[in-house]
């Protein structure tokens, strides 16, 4: 096993996530494909931790933490899905222009 | 370091099967920001995320494996659903989900640039360098590590959560005094 | 591999003097034919095909020329297969196998997942394979037209995968793993109907009652774990031969009972029984599938796994709670079979009787009969299959459950009717239908356990003679409203499709010769089947040379007299349905028809209870606790903001109205690219993450 062949596929769902980011409409779905970037950035910090031998296993103890931040973060994230879901009747980024001006 | 020449790669057993997991999941990553059907990109979502455990495994990283089936294909995922839910999205086909292909085309063509700029600099960097034979991480390790070297990140990670909980109720819970005010 | 046959032999010495001769003798007679080789190896594909095709149906089923049935009954015939080529091998030459890959290691304890291949597993692969595979075949054309038809066979792809996860567990995380599959699959099936709300509810009801059993499971299998230092049955097992108890002798008793309360729940007993009636809810496909193969057969499944656990040949392990067992299985076999005789809906009746008859099963594990209960669980699994597929095949004819709707459709449907018959024979128990000698030997053992020492088996022998009564009486009175008398009903009724139809025959095929196979003095292949891996003569279970006779003479008449009765009362007269259902006995019936009062207890008594004040706790910990909080970090910041905001007024404010002033005359150019979507602002940021990672890479 190489090290280039895990984190092309951690870049692969880094842009996978990015390209959805980018492209979705739907506000949960954004969220699910800035799960796929998290994950993305996990594979490569377990990837490097194995290949460094590391003792301090410092990348799967990051990875852990993204673990927990990403967990965090779902839960903000449909909450605040859910109130502009209550104020607006949809959950369509389209509609959210407020930042304009 | 050592290197691999590219036949020799094909030779090892273990390249297989990281092939077989590798695919599978990258296709299941492409229909988590492709399908149309809301509640099916949230499953392939969680086929993806399973590969990715499927591959920490394959690393060595057992813990951090398992940590993700459940705390992601666990809790997560059941999050996303019930965002699903609420937000009443339409379940079943809806091409209303992503944007018109005026979005969709530079937003590829970032995504492709960045792949291939990360990917020429990974290989540049490492080629063919192997992950040397490895011995599993323990649990007991990563725990003594964690609550010795890394305990006060740990600590403010426990403090984020505590503040995204808090957060989390006060966003969602319905604001009955605002008709007062 | 070896391990397992020194557990064996370990055992069958520890069984003690008086069963030593006899126990040699199954020692010799004990030699496992293939404890290798690639059929038992790859027996993990039966546990894993249901799975797939699961998966399969759920994403591309719809688009599948049978709506992804083929899926699902091609995956269960596989397992029909597989298994019965496991069950005539295992009949020929026993086979004891266990694979297992190691699947994590957290500190000392190794998570495994395996696969057994015993008499005992082997016996439950070809039970669901072949029910399932009959069920899933009739399913195919009375679920035609059906809106989910698609998303149901996926959940019932799923229900019988869960099920066999369950039997092929070599431990018990992994049988708890099954175990909540099968939950949650049947939550998904008996709530099918769901426009329904008391579908949702009968649904809601199956899940809340097996969590609470669960409960049980969970603690005693921690207990047991902690204890043993080990989840693998073949550990449990292995203290209990040796007799080591350590840790394990204080707290075995409850180990135990939780265990059981587990099993209660699956197995539908007394006073955990309450969902299994509601769970008619769902298409009668399930209930056939659910009431025979699988799901209720889990609790008795789990006790016949840890039997050593519970028989307890030396006295230090759970051995006591085999009293409780008894009982509890008395009582559910007693008491259910009253319920059945005032129910007006078909399949409650069957269901009632399901009860009744799982309460036979529990009550021969309590007298520690362990081939008896699970003869009786292997024919029960083919007669009770073919009653439910026939109810299924009237309720298509008749669009209804009422059996005041039907009656005299015995000449409109006579396939339906002449397998009812056979179904009906086998259920009562008369010579030489398979019930006839699983009941038999149930209630053989009793007498068995009642002769060597266990005082309670003598009562419940008594019940069990009684059951066999009420079995017969309720049994009789659904025949006649169905099948004699005058059709009553409003749709024309017609026997239904050769789809429907061939299943029947072949369970019918099954009630009878489904007995043959545990024939006291001419044929006991059974026994020594389900024992291959622990050869249990001479540990207290009864294994007669012959019929007992003295039982027989009995039983019998009593079971015709039941018949009898129940004919008189319900079948004589050729008046309209209502009528002829008019028998009522006063005190008794009405405590009968409101099921003893238990659902207004449970509602009264435990709901309401709980029900009200969480609520209100929870109301009172949102409004005080949860709002003062964050009323105090409002107030807090309020207070912080006044000084913040002198400051701000002052002294920052001037020094941003200077810049804003500036910025303000740039920005007006820039405006056009910022559109206040925040998409576009990512794709800028990331726009800048390439440059400067090319820039990173030139330079």
């Amino acid at each position: 096993m190489t090290v280039v062949q895990f984190v092309l596929v951690g870049m692969a769902f880094f842009s996978i996530g990015l390209y959805g980011v980018l492209s979705r409409k739907n506000a949960v779905l954004i969220l699910a494909s800035v799960e796929l970037m998290l994950a993305g950035v996990n594979i490569n910090m377990v990837t490097f931790d194995t290949y460094l031998q590391d003792q301090l296993h410092a990348g799967q103890i990051f990875s852990l933490f993204i673990i927990a931040l990403a967990a965090a973060e779902v839960g903000i994230g449909i909450a605040i899905i859910l109130l502009i879901f209550r104020n607006l009747q949809t959950a369509d980024v389209d509609s959210l222009d407020l930042m304009k001006d | 370091m050592e290197a691999v020449s590219l036949a020799d790669w094909f030779k090892e057993v273990a390249n297989w099967a990281f092939m077989v997991i590798a695919f599978p999941t990258l296709f299941a990553a492409w229909r988590t920001v492709s399908s149309n059907n809301i509640v099916r990109a949230v499953l392939y979502l969680v086929i993806s995320l399973a590969g990715t455990a499927a591959m920490f495994l394959m690393l060595g990283a057992a813990f951090v494996a398992w940590t993700v089936v459940l705390v992601y294909i666990g809790a997560v995922i059941i999050l996303f659903l019930i965002g699903i839910m609420i937000t009443r999205a339409p379940l079943g086909v809806d091409s209303d989900l992503s944007h018109g292909r005026d979005v969709m085309l530079p937003a590829a063509l970032l995504s492709i640039v960045l792949f291939a700029v990360t990917a020429w600099a990974v290989w540049d960097a490492f080629g063919m360098i192997m992950i040397q034979p490895f011995e599993p991480t323990s649990t007991a390790d990563l725990a003594n590590v964690l609550f010795d070297r890394f305990v006060i990140p740990f600590e403010v990670v426990s403090f984020v959560l505590l503040a995204a909980l808090i957060g989390g109720i006060t966003l969602a819970r319905r604001d009955n005094t605002g008709a007062k005010r | 591999m070896h391990r397992l046959l020194t557990i064996a032999s370990q055992i069958t010495l520890a069984a003690g003097e008086e069963g030593e001769s006899a126990a040699e003798e199954a020692h010799d007679a004990f030699v496992p034919g293939i404890t290798s080789g690639p059929l038992v190896e790859w027996a993990w594909l039966i546990v894993v095909v249901p799975i797939i095709a699961t998966f399969i149906i759920m994403f591309w089923g719809k688009k599948m020329p049978f709506k992804g049935w083929e899926i699902a009954w091609g995956s269960i015939g596989f397992v029909a297969i597989y298994g019965t080529v496991l069950f005539v091998l295992n009949a020929t030459q026993g086979i004891v196998y266990e694979g297992a890959v190691e699947i994590a290691q957290i500190g000392d304890l190794t998570l495994e997942w395996g696969w057994v291949v015993d008499g005992l597993s082997i016996m439950m692969y070809f039970l669901v394979g072949v029910v399932g595979f009959l069920v899933f075949t009739y399913a195919k054309s009375y679920m035609k037209g059906d809106v989910r038809f698609t998303w149901f066979f996926a959940s019932f792809s799923l229900f019988a995968g869960g099920m066999l996860v369950l039997v092929s567990a070599p431990n018990l995380i992994q049988l708890i793993v099954g175990w909540e599959l099968v939950g949650v699959s049947s939550y998904l099936l008996i709530g099918h109907y769901w426009e329904d709300l008391a579908n949702v509810d009968a649904a809601n009801t199956a899940f809340m009652v097996n969590k609470v059993a669960d409960a049980g499971l969970f603690l005693g299998a921690i207990i047991m774990a902690v204890s043993v230092g080990s989840f693998r049955f073949d550990d449990i097992i292995d203290v209990v031969v040796h007799g080591e108890a350590g840790m394990l002798s204080q707290y075995a008793f409850w180990a135990g009972l939780l265990i059981f309360i587990g099993a209660m729940g699956k197995s539908a007993q007394f006073p955990l029984h309450v969902w299994l009636p509601d769970a008619m809810a769902g298409p009668t496909p399930v209930s056939a599938l659910m009431h025979a193969a699988t799901m209720v057969t889990a609790g008795v499944y789990l006790l016949a796994r840890l039997f050593p656990f519970y028989l307890d040949p030396t006295g230090m392990f759970a051995g006591d709670v085999r009293d409780i067992i008894i009982v509890i299985g008395g009582l559910t076999l007693f008491l259910m079979g009253f319920l059945a005789i005032v129910q007006k809906d078909i399949k409650k009746v069957l269901a009632y009787s399901t009860v009744s008859q799982l309460g036979y099963m529990v009550a021969a594990m309590g007298a520690g009969a362990y081939t008896a209960g699970l003869f009786h669980l292997f024919t029960h699994a083919f007669f009770k299959a073919l009653l439910f597929l026939g109810a299924g095949s009237i309720i298509h004819a008749v669009h209804s459950n009422n059996m005041l709707d039907m009656g005299g459709l015995r000449k409109k449907m006579p396939v339906t009717f002449w397998t009812f018959i056979v179904g009906t024979l086998a259920l009562i128990g008369i010579f030489p239908f398979a019930g006839f000698f699983s009941k038999d030997e149930i209630l053989a053992s009793m007498k068995y356990a009642g002769e060597n020492g266990q005082d309670m088996a003598n009562f419940i022998l008594i019940l069990g003679i009684a059951g066999a009564f009420i079995t017969a009486f309720y049994m009789t009175r659904l025949l006649a409203l169905t099948f004699f008398g005058k059709y009553e009903g409003h749709a024309e009724p017609h026997e239904s499709p050769k789809m429907m139809t061939v299943p029947l025959v072949a369970l019918a095929f099954f009630a009878v010769a489904a007995g043959w196979i545990n024939w006291p003095g001419v044929y006991t292949g059974f026994t020594t089947w389900v024992a291959t891996r622990i050869p249990l003569t001479g540990m207290g279970d009864h294994h007669p040379e012959g019929l007992d006779w003295s039982l027989v003479v009995i039983v019998t008449p009593v079971v015709l007299a039941g018949v009898v009765a129940g004919w008189f009362v319900y079948g004589r007269k050729k008046k309209p349905q209502a009528e002829r259902d008019s028998f009522r006995i006063p005190v008794l019936w009405p405590f009968f028809e409101n099921l003893y009062y238990i659902p207004d207890f449970y509602m009264n008594a435990i709901v309401r209870p709980i029900m009200g004040p969480i609520s209100r706790v929870v109301l009172w910990f949102d409004m005080y606790v949860i709002d003062g909080f964050v009323n105090l970090v409002g107030l807090g910041s309020l207070g912080l903001a006044k000084v913040v905001r002198v400051f701000d007024q002052n002294v920052v404010d001037g020094f941003y109205n200077e810049l804003g002033a500036g910025v303000g005359g740039s920005g007006s150019g820039l405006r056009l690219m910022f559109t206040g979507r925040v998409q576009q602002y990512a794709a800028f940021s990331f726009i800048g993450v390439v440059v400067i990672a090319v820039l990173f890479i030139i330079l």
